[in-house]
């Protein structure tokens, strides 16, 4: 298992800041922890009054409507799960993260996650991979690369075809 | 009609690559077939009963002559020299090898086509009225807005691993050619209270295995917005449509369970918060598109074509194939001519190669290079001088091209079924053509007049049997191919679906039941009354008794 993030137009292996903490387990007294949403909503005030940084797994069926929105903003991660590539709610949770409530931390892909969704993921929000796949970093750039044009807007900032269009005037 | 600019050209030759390696390494074993799977099918190719099938996207339904020629040497350079119209007004190669698959996209780039997301859980080809910038009484030509959702879901990151496939069907008159109502999403263009022109937003319609008839989601929405609200629909889809079972993961199912009355609350919520986005339609962009759908060099004509009518006096098979295959244009002394791929006997919607290139010629010599395909596996031209209608008949006739049956009982809608497709439980090409040979009579089948018989191999519906006046549906009963007769549905503006008529029948039987029905329409029909009429007047009772021989 390796955790990569996007560093411009590649990517690089990082250390994993965040100790996944089951529902029943205490909580460490310092370092970056990460909580399923059940234990996030049950121990929030000491989950939020905590030393140290909070990360939030969201499994496909659960949205980030689920968050008060200023919560949020005590997040430093959330991890959208894919319990299959072919699940495809992450994209949409991580859409609504960035665009809808801005939101500005880590939005980690954790799952089946593999190289040829990359594309759809980077477009979609996502900033880290938690992936299986061999091959994935060395796959990245290419990958990333493999596609000139996008033709819909979303958080990404890239330009869209309409956007070149009517800039060329 | 649409011509790429450099953008859209970067893209499908991007894609291309992109999918020549992924194809390169599964040859060399580094991807599984496992792996390979879903990579294939967002390019269209399927694994089927004998050899893998590619579909091609054809943008709703139009192409030019240079298009289809291509197809045509597609069709002979790398597959058995002849395709398959399919009744999303797509084009299917049953025999293309795996390693050739690269070359044919590349092929395919250089004319402007493609075969992204003609198949897997994503935003499907949109479809549209075959009649589209022909027709009389339009609003607007509703390929502009095809080609802006083309564009809008191609790759479209967040939609590409939906619950289960998408499709969006455009018309833009009152006659609903495009089956906006069977389709996850139909927009139908009207006028606002203003004037302006904008769409009806009709949602959760499908055949398959659960049939609905959709439900209007918005009475009107602005042109500029159809994109804010599209992905305000397919973002709740997205995340609500069920995932633990792939028969009820169509936005269908999601319309019913969740009712219409909260599905549109969610969706106009989610649709507030992006309506001013970046999704907003620039007017220059719409302008853009609209200009590639300019209408052509009409020229100014008398509606009067007096060659033409003496011809039809004496020329029943001529005057026939006016009758059935053409209709009125909106533009005066031009017609829409319909070219059958329905003769006797033959697979429904197969063209050879030979017959793609005589369309293609003919397409410039009548049709200022235009060509449709329609839902029904046919064929339009759809821009001919009325007074060139007998020249043009004359050279459909050398190609097999001029069954004058267009609408009639043998112009037969059917999926590949048991011959081709791994999902079939029973053949349905074999049932086609042995009904026109059954009804091979031109006076009979004048007689008869306006019916639609429609066949699927399976629950899945390719062949439309829910919305046929006879539907017929294969089914696998104890080994043994059966096939269950439903009567009544309607794809027309008036959608309805057909009730089952009673217990199976098996292949040998089905076409007398067929028969059996027809006679049974033509004894109690009323003066001018089409099958589906009486079928409405009367119910299924008559049939119903005949048939099985019951009280």
């Amino acid at each position: 298992m390796a955790l990569l993030e996007r560093q411009g137009e590649s990517a690089a292996t990082i250390e994993d800041r965040f100790t996944r903490v089951d529902d029943e387990s205490a909580l460490p007294a310092s370092g970056g922890i990460l909580v399923s949403l059940p234990r996030f909503q049950a121990d929030r005030e000491a989950l939020l009054a905590r030393e140290g940084e909070l990360g939030v797994w969201l499994a496909s069926n659960e949205s980030p409507r689920d968050f008060e929105k200023a919560d949020l903003g005590k997040f430093a991660l959330v991890a959208l799960d894919f319990p299959t590539f072919a699940d495809g709610r992450g994209y949409s949770s991580a859409r609504i993260l960035k665009e809808r409530f801005q939101f500005k931390g880590e939005i980690r892909a954790v799952g089946d996650v593999l190289l040829e969704q990359l594309p759809f993921m980077l477009r979609s929000g996502f900033t880290t991979f938690e992936t299986e796949e061999s091959g994935f970093l060395e796959g990245f750039k290419a990958v990333v690369s493999e596609v000139r044009v996008v033709y819909q807007p979303t958080g990404d900032g890239r330009a869209t075809a309409i956007d070149q269009r009517l800039s060329r005037g | 009609m649409y011509h790429y600019d450099e953008y859209d050209h970067a893209l499908v030759q991007d894609r291309v690559a992109q999918f020549r390696r992924q194809v390169e390494r599964r040859i060399a074993g580094e991807l599984t077939e496992e792996q390979f799977r879903p990579l294939r099918l967002m390019n269209g190719l399927y694994l089927q009963l004998h050899a893998y099938m590619l579909r091609v996207a054809i943008p709703y339904g139009t192409l030019n002559s240079p298009q289809m020629r291509k197809l045509a040497y597609i069709a002979r350079r790398y597959d058995k020299g002849y395709g398959h119209f399919t009744t999303r007004q797509n084009l299917q190669y049953n025999w293309p090898k795996l390693e050739e698959t690269p070359d044919i996209l590349a092929e395919l780039a250089e004319v402007e086509m493609h075969a992204i997301q003609t198949s897997g859980n994503c935003i499907r080809n949109t479809t549209s009225d075959q009649y589209a910038g022909a027709a009389k009484g339009e609003i607007e030509d509703p390929r502009v807005w095809c080609e802006i959702i083309r564009q809008w879901s191609t790759l479209h990151p967040e939609f590409s691993f939906l619950p289960r496939k998408f499709k969006i069907a455009v018309t833009g008159c009152d006659d609903d050619r495009a089956a906006v109502k069977v389709h996850d999403i139909g927009l139908i263009m009207k006028r606002g209270e203003g004037g302006e022109a904008g769409f009806e937003v009709i949602v959760g319609g499908g055949l398959g295995r659960t049939a609905f008839i959709g439900k209007t989601i918005r009475d009107f929405l602005g042109k500029e917005d159809l994109l804010s609200y599209l992905e305000a629909i397919l973002r709740t889809y997205n995340q609500l449509g069920r995932r633990d079972n792939k028969y009820k993961a169509r936005i269908k199912v999601t319309v019913h369970e969740t009712g219409i009355e909260e599905f549109r609350n969610l969706v106009e919520e989610e649709w507030r918060a992006i309506k001013d986005s970046s999704l907003k339609l620039p007017k220059e962009e719409i302008d853009r598109i609209a200009k590639h759908f300019e209408p052509p060099a009409f020229r100014v004509l008398e509606d009067e074509a007096p060659d033409v009518d003496a011809r039809m006096k004496s020329d029943p098979g001529f005057a026939a194939w006016v009758h059935h295959n053409c209709v009125d244009h909106k533009i005066a002394g031009y017609e829409i001519a319909n070219i059958s791929l329905k003769p006797v006997g033959q697979p429904p919607g197969d063209a050879t190669a030979d017959q793609m290139d005589a369309v293609a010629d003919l397409a410039e010599e009548f049709s200022f290079g235009e060509l449709r395909v329609t839902h029904s596996q046919n064929l339009v031209l759809p821009h001919v001088e009325r007074a060139q209608l007998p020249a043009l008949y004359d050279k459909l006739a050398k190609h097999a091209l001029a069954s004058p049956n267009v609408g009639l009982l043998s112009d037969i809608i059917c999926c590949p079924g048991l011959d081709y497709c791994a999902l079939a439980n029973a053949r349905s090409i074999p049932i086609a053509t042995r009904i026109t040979e059954r009804f091979a009579s031109q006076e009979r089948l004048d007689m008869i007049g306006e019916m639609q018989i429609k066949i699927s191999g399976c629950i899945n519906a390719c062949g439309h049997h829910h919305v046929g006046h006879i539907g017929i549906l294969g089914v696998d009963r104890k080994g043994e191919e059966h096939y269950q007769i439903q009567l009544g549905g309607d794809a027309s503006e008036n959608a309805a679906l057909g009730k089952i008529l009673g217990r199976g029948f098996s292949a040998d039987e089905v076409v007398d039941i067929v028969e059996k029905i027809v006679d049974i329409y033509l004894e109690i029909r009323e003066d001018g009354e089409r099958f589906i009429d009486t079928y409405r007047r009367v119910g299924q009772s008559p049939f119903k008794e005949k048939v099985y021989g019951t009280a």
